[in-house]
């Protein structure tokens, strides 16, 4: 970019989970850090010792919204790093930053929130800490959880071919949209819940032919899957009928104008899968209720497009270079 | 109403294969211009730009899109107000805060103490957030063509009479069909169609493109934004030329009246006032913008914060954005195009559009 | 900014704003652009202000046109 700000000043695009910040990280984080676990830059860290770690900020407003607040956030979306980077999730640590004055009622429903999603997801929390800025110096509470899982696959992007299938868990775009609801933005109503949720059903797939998945958090499903596709000599296909999207979310984002392909969300997956095994690996996600939507949306290319593109087929029949986000539409959401 | 219908396929295939029936009777590539930035996005998200260009029709982005032609200058300026005022609330539609300039976008820019910049949905909200916030100063960023002047005419007179003193208002509004005469009256055009806006057409009717078909003989249609409107749209001028019969006829006939929308008129000219513009790209177009009339000058940021907005030198040297939107050049020709002008540093309109002419040649390579 | 969607009026207030349907989303809109409108009405939603309604006569022509590219 043409601008020197980010030279001198933080910014919040760099926090927001799209290309400046990934640019962020790469000049600030990895150039000082630099070692060949880090280098690797999955959503965990895959360590030698087969286990996997992984460490996510949660800075959610508001941090109690429809079908979710920043309790439930901070352990499904810890947990769902380690599972997408093949690891069974076994412990969290829990760091709270709260702020003087926040209301000691609403601390007891997030650590009781904890506690449940804690116990979905099979995880205990086995180390903390806590810490008081004062008043006017945080936002009410600001979370951090580590996780440690242990390894029971490894992604294999490198086995990714043409033919291979892409698949998402479910309907795409409800956490982002349950966030701008809670906030009240522009007096919309509408029946759309979180979708947070523990992936953990989806583990036991490893085994049985998914090459890689990834959690479709900041940015939706067109940066999570540009991030994939810039790695592998091969382009990308999705077809805008197979997207899953219930009603109320086409009929937001219509209104608003907004693309659901870059809404996040925080408890859906992408995967591919071998291409002869996409149809059982579909079955097995559609059997838990949080996979009830799943949909095979699209495949590996080399007949369509350019290495390392993004290419959705419209309903009208044209094609649409999908580029990933410079920064997330909206502040603050996970 | 079944929106499905005009995103249809079997539809869209229908339509183009009449379309290019009708190009292989005239004999030649017809480059239409869309001018409202909302079809350009249609075109972008449906994947139409490639279809129509395989179907024989070349689409050129028109100086229609709020983001594309409101220059550097103004920007700069709400950055400055952002980043150099305390407990001020700059509120602004959410597509402007990603525009480049030297100064970083708005997206980018860091507010002063108390100050926030906030996105919103309707000019309203900034009446709202000036009521709430009573210590600060809300300056709305209001951008946009005839489809948005009157809800901000309305929150502005909304303003003066419920006597709201920490709003006011930064404006870039302009108007269409100034920047089309332009396009007109230049020697060597090179349009065989317009497909004009929807939404704009529905405030201002369609006599204000009149004098396209009688003085100039060029065809077009008020569109609506669906694939099969734009398709229907182009069929119709299509029909236009087969019957060398130009006028402006009203595809969009579900939404766009032929007086258009006398009340929202009203209500832009009793709170603004013609005065001269200057767009990215086109340079200075007489008439081309709104300023606030003398009643409502309290409301003006520009009064109110002590500055005057300057226009930076009119085009910068070399930039064929001009003719580009002619549809005289295509963008390789531009000596700019790569070189100097690219998308995170845009020089013109064509370059900073989502699917405007130079971008899609730089994405897409057509 | 500009919306194409024809959204369904299910509000009206005295004030002259009121809210409209989509698909199951409910959005908060000014109506004082537009003349007479009623509940059951669809109308052109543009930054927060209906500035059209829908007119369903015009509608179903536009529709039947389009169909009859396929019978053609």
């Amino acid at each position: 970019m043409s601008n020197k700000n980010h030279l001198k000043k933080v910014s919040l695009e760099i926090g927001s989970g799209g290309k400046l910040m990934k640019e962020f990280i790469s000049r600030e984080i990895i150039t000082l850090f630099k070692n060949e676990i880090l280098d690797e830059l999955h959503d965990s860290a895959l360590l030698p010792e087969n286990f996997a770690f992984t460490t996510d900020s949660y800075v959610v407003d508001p941090i109690f919204f429809p079908g979710g607040d920043i309790g439930t956030l901070c352990v499904n979306g810890t947990v769902n790093d380690l599972i997408v980077s093949g690891a069974k999730p076994l412990y969290i640590t829990l760091a709270l930053i709260l702020e003087e004055g926040f209301s000691l009622i609403d601390l007891r429903k997030i650590l009781n929130s904890i506690r449940r999603s804690a116990k979905k997801a099979n995880v205990k929390i086995v180390s903390g800490d806590t810490k008081v800025v004062k008043k006017g110096q945080g936002d009410k509470i600001y979370i951090n959880t580590s996780g440690l899982g242990i390894l029971i696959a490894r992604p294999r992007i490198k086995e990714i071919k043409p033919g291979d299938k892409i698949i998402v868990t479910g309907n795409l775009g409800e956490h982002a949209l349950s966030i701008m609801l809670a906030r009240g933005d522009f007096g919309l109503e509408a029946p759309i819940k979180s979708d947070c949720a523990p992936l953990n059903f989806l583990l036991p797939l490893w085994e049985k032919g998914v090459l890689w998945m990834r959690d479709i958090t900041r940015g939706g499903l067109a940066t999570v899957l540009n991030e994939l596709v810039e790695e592998l000599p091969y382009s990308c296909i999705i077809y805008e009928e197979k997207l899953p999207l219930s009603p109320p979310v086409k009929g937001a984002t219509e209104i608003l104008g907004i693309d659901p392909l870059y809404l996040a969300c925080e408890g859906r997956a992408v995967i591919i899968t071998e291409d002869n095994k996409a149809s059982s690996i579909l079955k097995e996600i559609k059997k838990n209720e949080l996979g009830k939507d799943a949909s095979i949306i699209g495949e590996i290319s080399e007949k369509f497009g350019k290495p390392g593109e993004l290419l959705l087929k419209t309903l009208s029949g044209g094609w649409r270079l999908l580029e990933p986000l410079t920064s997330e539409l909206l502040p603050r959401i996970c | 109403m079944e929106i499905n219908t005009l995103r249809n396929r079997e539809f869209i295939v229908a339509i183009l294969k009449k379309i290019q029936e009708k190009i292989k009777k005239i004999n030649y590539s017809p480059k239409i211009m869309e001018v409202c930035g909302t079809h350009t996005m249609t075109i972008h998200k449906f994947g139409l730009r490639r279809l129509l260009k395989d179907s024989g029709v070349e689409m050129l982005s028109g100086p229609g899109c709020p983001v594309c032609v409101t220059p550097n200058e103004i920007i700069e300026a709400a950055i400055d107000l952002l980043s150099n005022h305390e407990n001020l609330i700059l509120a602004t539609f959410g597509d402007m805060t990603r525009v480049p300039t030297r100064k970083g976008s708005l997206m980018t820019s860091t507010p002063a103490k108390g100050s926030f910049k906030k996105i919103i949905y309707s000019p309203e909200e900034c009446l709202l957030l000036a009521k709430e916030n009573e210590n600060k100063e809300v300056v709305f960023f209001g951008v946009g063509f005839e489809t948005t002047i009157p809800s901000i005419a309305f929150t502005v007179k909304k303003a003066y009479e419920e006597k709201i003193s920490n709003f006011s208002l930064l404006s870039a509004l302009w108007l269409i069909p100034p920047p089309l005469k332009s396009i007109v009256e230049s020697k060597d055009i090179n349009i065989h169609g317009f497909l004009y806006p929807g939404h704009v057409s529905t405030i201002i009717g369609k006599i204000p493109y009149e004098f396209i078909a009688k003085d100039y003989k060029i065809p077009g249609t008020i569109t609506g934004f669906e694939p099969g409107d734009i398709l229907l749209g182009i069929n119709d001028i299509l029909d236009q030329i087969l019957e060398d019969k130009p006028s402006v006829t009203i595809q969009y006939k579900r939404v766009v009246k032929e007086e258009g929308n006398p009340k929202a008129r009203s209500l832009m000219y009793e709170v603004f006032e013609e005065k001269d513009a200057n767009w990215r790209g086109l340079g200075l177009i007489p008439k081309s913008g709104l300023k606030l009339k003398e009643k409502f000058s309290q409301f003006d940021a520009e009064k109110k914060f002590g500055f005057k907005i300057k226009a930076q030198s009119k085009d910068l040297k070399g930039c064929r954005c001009g003719d580009v939107l002619k549809g005289l050049i295509s963008p390789l020709e531009c000596p700019l195009f790569r070189k100097a002008c690219y998308p995170e540093s845009p020089k013109g309109p064509c370059m900073v559009s989502f699917e405007g002419a130079c971008l899609a040649y730089y994405k897409y390579g057509y | 900014m500009c919306l194409g969607i024809p959204a369904k009026v299910i509000e009206i207030r005295k004030d002259n704003t009121g809210k409209v349907d989509y698909l199951g989303t409910k959005i908060k809109v000014n109506f004082s652009l537009i003349e007479d409108v009623k509940i059951g009405d669809y109308v052109i939603l543009h930054a927060g202000f209906a500035i059209s309604k829908l007119d369903e006569k015009e509608a179903q022509e536009t529709l039947s046109l389009l169909k009859e590219f396929i019978d053609k």
